[in-house]
């Protein structure tokens, strides 16, 4: 058979393929691209210097849910051991920077390997136990880090933690200075310098996940988390795949945490716990599961929605916390993007009526 | 020469014997028929060859290769592709894809190159993409592809699977009960259309089905099984006129 025989023989039922996007869909969502791009740009040049550092924390925490989300949303693994991921990328960068002044890009890419190799070996029991026994093997590691921190002080400054000294922070380099100083007349700032460096790194990420998820990789991920014995009865080696998968997500997590001290200026044991791994995995869940944007999405209400909370009552915070997932759980399944997503099927189908 | 020897196969599930002992051929280019009434242990059959189930005896062989030496992913890489009796589709894709996921095993890039699109991902994509819509349209479904296929009616999801196992590019195609659901007309155009896919794509096809006009029109051969063994095998003439087929499965004579 030629591939394309068939398609010329259809008879047309386009009107009948409601995902398909329709120009007018296409328009409205190119016009959301392009604001969404101008407002994350301008940002930081609008936005004073705590609240610059805020979003760069924003950035972070999202690339570490992506990476969870690739793992728990598509592929159907549930991990509690992302704090951990989180913490391994913390950890290098700050040891790297603070002990031997390495640029930060590569304490990143030290990060990314580590996290990888870490991520495959936790990973490795999903070739022989499934769901919740590997939910407890991602707990142990979890538990495990902080108290693994303070173990080896010497190496990562114990339970008070690392912090970068002013000139080992990563900050604003002459020539994107000299650049920028040309094309706007003003200084590019640290923390802007730093959200845009998170942002650039956030961006790449997202794409390559995109790309991956809509991709045969990405296709087998989901058949995996559906439906295992057909997806591997049908060729995909199942194993191989999930393990793979912990080591990317793992890897995700670790860039989120090398951002996040590139953005803190410190590393501290107890910001790397396992109450960390359930925000991560409420964030993918408010966001929305298995959603490109949902990530972003809940990372920034991660961040924004505990600033709600009374703050002379922090006790509150993960009962309230725990009641807006519920409430949102029962208005919208989906997450924000899953309402966001209705919303818009509204919009384009009352547009195109 | 035989393209797929079941040679000897036995499965337990503790106390129950699933297959006895059953051996059969299948001749390439052909269409075997396996029927026997429900828990015979035909769908037992089609999970041993895909590697699912462990058989305590026996051995298989398909073209040269012993299959029970290959892990289960590799065995559509080898040329065996099944349906599944009750259906086998991932909810979370869309129609198009399942049908590409079927592809899995011919196609490439993984982990490194999926995400930078690295050649030859992107014309591959085109190229699965093109093929499984041409199945499709074979399959009357074209105008499905984009939808998710959660909540189709059971007889299209069934026909999705057919052509999710012909993006495999099979030589052996394992059909479990493929006409279970459909009406008689469609009955008639899916017996059309298994023996157009195999002639055109010099398939070989085991057939489980308890539609017995279909199974005795289009098989070469019939292999009838009651408690895991086989108790007949011939033509659909010489095994309709079996005592002991009748008694054990087909009731009355067909005529
Ligand atoms: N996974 C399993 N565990 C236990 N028993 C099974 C399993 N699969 C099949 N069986 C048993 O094996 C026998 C054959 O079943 P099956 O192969 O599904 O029959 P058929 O497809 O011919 O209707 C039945 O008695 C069934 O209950
Ligand atoms: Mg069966």
């Amino acid at each position: 058979m030629t591939a394309a025989a068939a398609p010329s023989e259809l008879p047309d039922t386009s009107s009948e393929v409601p995902t398909r996007p329709n120009r007018k869909a296409l328009m409205i969502k190119t016009v959301l691209c392009v604001v969404g791009a101008v407002v994350l740009i301008q940002m930081p040049l609008l936005m004073d210097r705590s609240t610059t550092q805020r979003l760069t924390q924003v950035l972070a925490i999202a690339v570490a849910v992506l990476g969870l989300n690739l793992l728990t949303g598509f592929n159907g693994q549930i991990s509690v051991g992302h704090s951990a991921f989180m913490g391994i990328g913390a950890y290098a960068t700050a040891i790297m920077m603070a002990r031997h002044e390495s640029p930060f890009i590569l304490t990143m890419m030290v990060a990314m390997v580590v996290a990888f190799a870490v991520g495959v070996v936790v990973g490795l029991p999903a070739l022989r136990i499934r769901g919740v026994y590997l939910a407890l093997v991602t707990l142990a590691l979890a538990a495990m880090f902080p108290q693994l921190v303070v173990r080896f002080s010497g190496l990562t400054g114990g339970s008070t933690g690392i912090t970068l000294e002013d000139t080992q922070q990563v900050t604003t380099p002459q020539p994107v200075n000299d650049l920028f100083k040309s094309l706007t007349g003003s200084r590019l700032l640290d923390n802007q310098y730093r959200y845009y460096l998170a942002l650039v790194v956030a961006v790449v990420c997202f794409v390559l996940v995109r790309n991956l998820v809509k991709s045969r990789v990405g296709r087998a991920l989901i058949a995996i988390r559906d439906n295992e014995t057909p997806a591997e009865v049908l060729g995909v080696n199942v194993g191989a795949y999930k393990v793979a998968t912990f080591g990317v997500s793992a890897m995700l997590a670790a860039i989120g945490g090398s951002l996040f001290v590139m953005n803190a200026d410190q590393a501290v044991p107890s910001e790397f716990g396992i109450q960390v791994s359930i925000e991560l995995l409420t964030a993918v869940v408010v966001g929305g599961v298995a959603t490109f944007v949902g990530p972003a999405v809940g990372a920034l209400a991660l961040v924004y929605v505990s600033d709600l909370f009374p703050k002379e009552h922090p006790e509150y915070a993960p009962v309230l916390f725990g009641l807006t997932l519920i409430v949102l759980m029962i208005i919208s399944p989906g997450g924000i993007v899953g309402l966001a997503k209705q919303g818009w099927a509204r919009l384009v189908r009352s547009r195109s009526a | 020469m035989a393209l797929l020897e079941v040679d000897n196969i036995s499965v337990r599930f503790g106390g129950i014997v699933a297959l006895d002992g059953l051996s059969f051929t299948i001749e390439a280019g052909s269409i075997c028929a396996l029927i026997g009434p429900n828990g015979a242990g035909k769908t037992t059959l089609f999970n041993v060859v895909s590697r699912v189930y462990e058989p305590s005896a026996g051995h298989l062989r398909f073209s040269g290769l012993d299959l029970l030496e290959l892990p289960p992913h590799q065995i559509p890489r080898a040329g065996v592709t099944r349906t599944f009796q009750n259906l086998a589709l991932f909810p979370g894709l869309s129609v198009v894809e399942n049908v590409m996921v079927g592809a899995h095993s011919h196609s490439k890039g993984g982990f490194a190159a999926s995400p930078f699109r690295f050649p030859p991902v992107p014309s591959q994509e085109k190229e699965l993409r093109a093929e499984a819509m041409a199945y499709l349209g074979q399959m009357h479904l074209a105008h499905l592809a984009n939808r998710p296929c959660a909540g189709l009616p059971y007889g299209t999801m069934k026909r999705i699977e057919l052509a999710r196992a012909m993006a495999s590019h099979p030589k052996l195609l394992m059909l479990d009960e493929p006409a279970s659901g459909l009406t008689h007309s469609e009955v008639d155009e899916l017996a059309g259309l298994i023996g157009a896919l195999k002639d055109t794509h010099e398939l070989s096809i085991l057939l489980v089905e308890h539609h017995m006009a279909m199974v005795m029109s289009i098989s070469e051969k019939v292999v009838v099984m009651d408690f895991g063994r086989k108790i007949a095998e011939g033509t659909p003439a010489e095994v309709q006129s079996n005592p002991a087929v009748i008694e054990a499965y087909l009731g009355t004579p067909l005529t």
